[in-house]
């Protein structure tokens, strides 16, 4: 397991005034005081992720709602999938402060987490001996994981692939192998990075439903996309990242009527912002 | 002194007959060896992904030794195991010297770290690509590591082969202590030597035409795996 993080306390005000950001405070689309205490609630302060020498990531200060579709955006190699291990206590920062709700991040926010990674990493068995192993490291019994194994690969339209080896499956197919593994051990937060970047559009709008549907289960989902059509579907809010930091966070609909950073202008119009 | 042409011939006789004699040394062999490969996998696959999945301080010179240990000169472990089992030594008690036992004992020293070193590297691939998933569905250390040797299997049973092919053709530590006796600790590499110095040709060519083809065998079945694990992308 990754080293905790540090500080070891949180920051005494929980949004501390920030003269430097030019957004308002009451455009972010921040958790209510009663969300705040909800495991989906993220809340990073002063994240910073140096290495090298640079700064990958520096994120002053970020809050999502409990609840919800935080769709992320941003150029190649803006820090996205970074900003997504960073949170779900893969990678350790150099400097900064997460939690989810109350919890620090650390093994008991990442247990309740899923993170389907940008290349899908399967184990060397059958598609669905993969969704078993990682329900079978949770305890369930046998019955149970072959339900839920099979209710799974089905919602992603696997369900004739259950013991073909996952790593013959086509790039779409492991793709949706993975969230149907993510999904299995039933997250109260999934983190999906590009997760439908090599799907066809009839998988990809199949997989939209899912996230749907899922975080209205109740689950929230932080999804990494370059798709600005998909987050349009999907976004409840977006948090538009430039080279590592956060350029804006912001509700849907207003951030697509009008971004206010100019790097979120930019890529909306297919500019190149360097 | 026979020629070529005879030895051979009698070779031949002597393997298509089945010679007992010859059965009895073969059989013998292959037992031994076996016995020190699953001891060796035993010790070797776990202490493998051990090192793979558990950092610990020190890590690096305990792999460097264990690389270094695959070249260990078989005699040399003989000797080792001898001091060690020879009537005064600290194991002299359990009067195992000159017995089949004796032998598995060296040659399980000999090929343990081979099959842990081995398995180490086949090991290590597979986890730098797996670590992070891992990690984020909070796999414990205990079940990566078997999850390793299981998705490493093919990788592991070429490791297993390469340990049998060097633990069956080996000389120095089986003669050492097991003292080549008739009917008891006579095995294949140790009746050739003998037999050779002997004189009788034909049976030592006879048993190095098997042992030949033993390691001829060895090596189709790992090429003969690869190609499975490669057509199911497991490789
Ligand atoms: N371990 C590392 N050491 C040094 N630099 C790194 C490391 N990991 C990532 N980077 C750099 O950090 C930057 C952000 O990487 P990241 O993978 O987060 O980009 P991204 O926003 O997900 O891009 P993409 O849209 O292409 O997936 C990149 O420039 C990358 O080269
Ligand atoms: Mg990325």
């Amino acid at each position: 397991m990754p080293e905790r993080l540090r500080p070891l306390s949180p920051p005494a005000v929980p949004h501390a005034a920030q003269p430097k950001a030019k957004q308002a405070a009451a455009d972010r689309p921040e958790p209510s005081p009663r969300d705040r205490a909800r495991p989906g609630a993220l809340r990073v302060e002063g994240l910073v992720l140096e290495a090298q020498g640079q700064r990958l990531v520096d994120i002053e200060h970020l809050a999502l709602p409990a609840g919800g579709v935080t769709m992320v955006m941003g150029l190649n190699g803006a820090g996205k999938s970074l900003f997504l291990r960073l949170i779900h206590g893969l990678i350790t920062p150099s400097h900064g402060w997460i939690s989810w709700g109350e919890v620090p991040c650390g093994p008991a926010t990442s247990a309740t987490q899923a993170l389907v990674f940008q290349k899908p990493v399967l184990l060397r068995r059958s598609a669905a001996a993969n969704v078993d192993f990682v329900l079978r490291a949770r305890g369930l019994d046998r019955a149970t994981r072959r339900d839920r194994t099979a209710e799974m690969l089905a919602r992603v339209g696997l369900e004739g692939r259950a013991r073909q080896p996952a790593r013959l499956l086509s790039g779409g197919e492991q793709q949706r192998l993975a969230l149907a593994r993510a999904l299995a051990i039933r997250p109260q937060v999934l983190l999906l990075d590009e997760a439908t970047a090599s799907l066809d559009p009839a998988s990809v709008l199949a997989i939209e439903r899912i996230v749907t549907d899922t975080a209205r289960a109740g689950t929230k989902v932080i999804f990494i996309t370059h798709d600005i059509g998909q987050a349009r579907r999907l976004a409840d809010d977006v948090a538009f990242l430039h080279r590592g930091r956060l350029a804006e966070h912001r509700p849907a609909d207003r951030f697509f009527v009008g971004p206010q950073s100019e790097s979120a202008l930019a890529y909306l119009e297919g500019r190149i912002l360097l | 002194m026979q020629d070529f042409g005879a030895a051979f011939g009698l070779a031949l006789h002597l393997i298509a007959t089945g010679d007992d004699n010859l059965l009895e040394i073969v059989v013998l062999s292959l037992k031994v060896s076996f016995s020190a490969l699953t001891l060796s996998c035993l010790i070797g696959l776990p202490l493998g992904a051990f090192l793979v999945v558990r950092p610990f301080w020190g890590r690096g010179v305990v792999v460097a030794v264990l690389n270094a240990m695959m070249g260990l000169p078989p005699v040399v472990i003989g000797l080792l195991v001898y001091l060690a089992l020879s009537r005064a030594g600290p194991m002299g008690w359990l009067g195992l010297l000159y017995t089949p036992t004796a032998m598995i004992i060296a040659q399980t020293l000999l090929i343990a770290p081979i099959v842990a070193a081995l398995a180490r590297q086949v090991l290590e691939g597979l986890y730098s690509e797996y670590d992070e998933q891992f990690r984020s569905f909070g796999i414990s250390r205990l079940r990566a590591a078997a999850a390793l040797v299981v998705d490493g299997r093919y990788g592991l049973v070429t490791v297993a082969l390469a340990g049998f092919g060097r633990a069956v053709a080996e000389v120095g530590a089986v003669i050492i202590v097991g003292g080549n006796i008739d009917h008891l600790t006579r095995v294949m590499t140790t009746a050739i030597a003998l037999e050779t110095s002997k004189g009788d040709l034909g049976m030592a060519l006879a048993l190095g035409i098997i042992l030949m083809s033993i390691a001829l065998g060895v090596n189709l079945a790992a090429g003969g795996l690869r190609s499975v694990a490669e057509r199911q992308a497991y490789a």
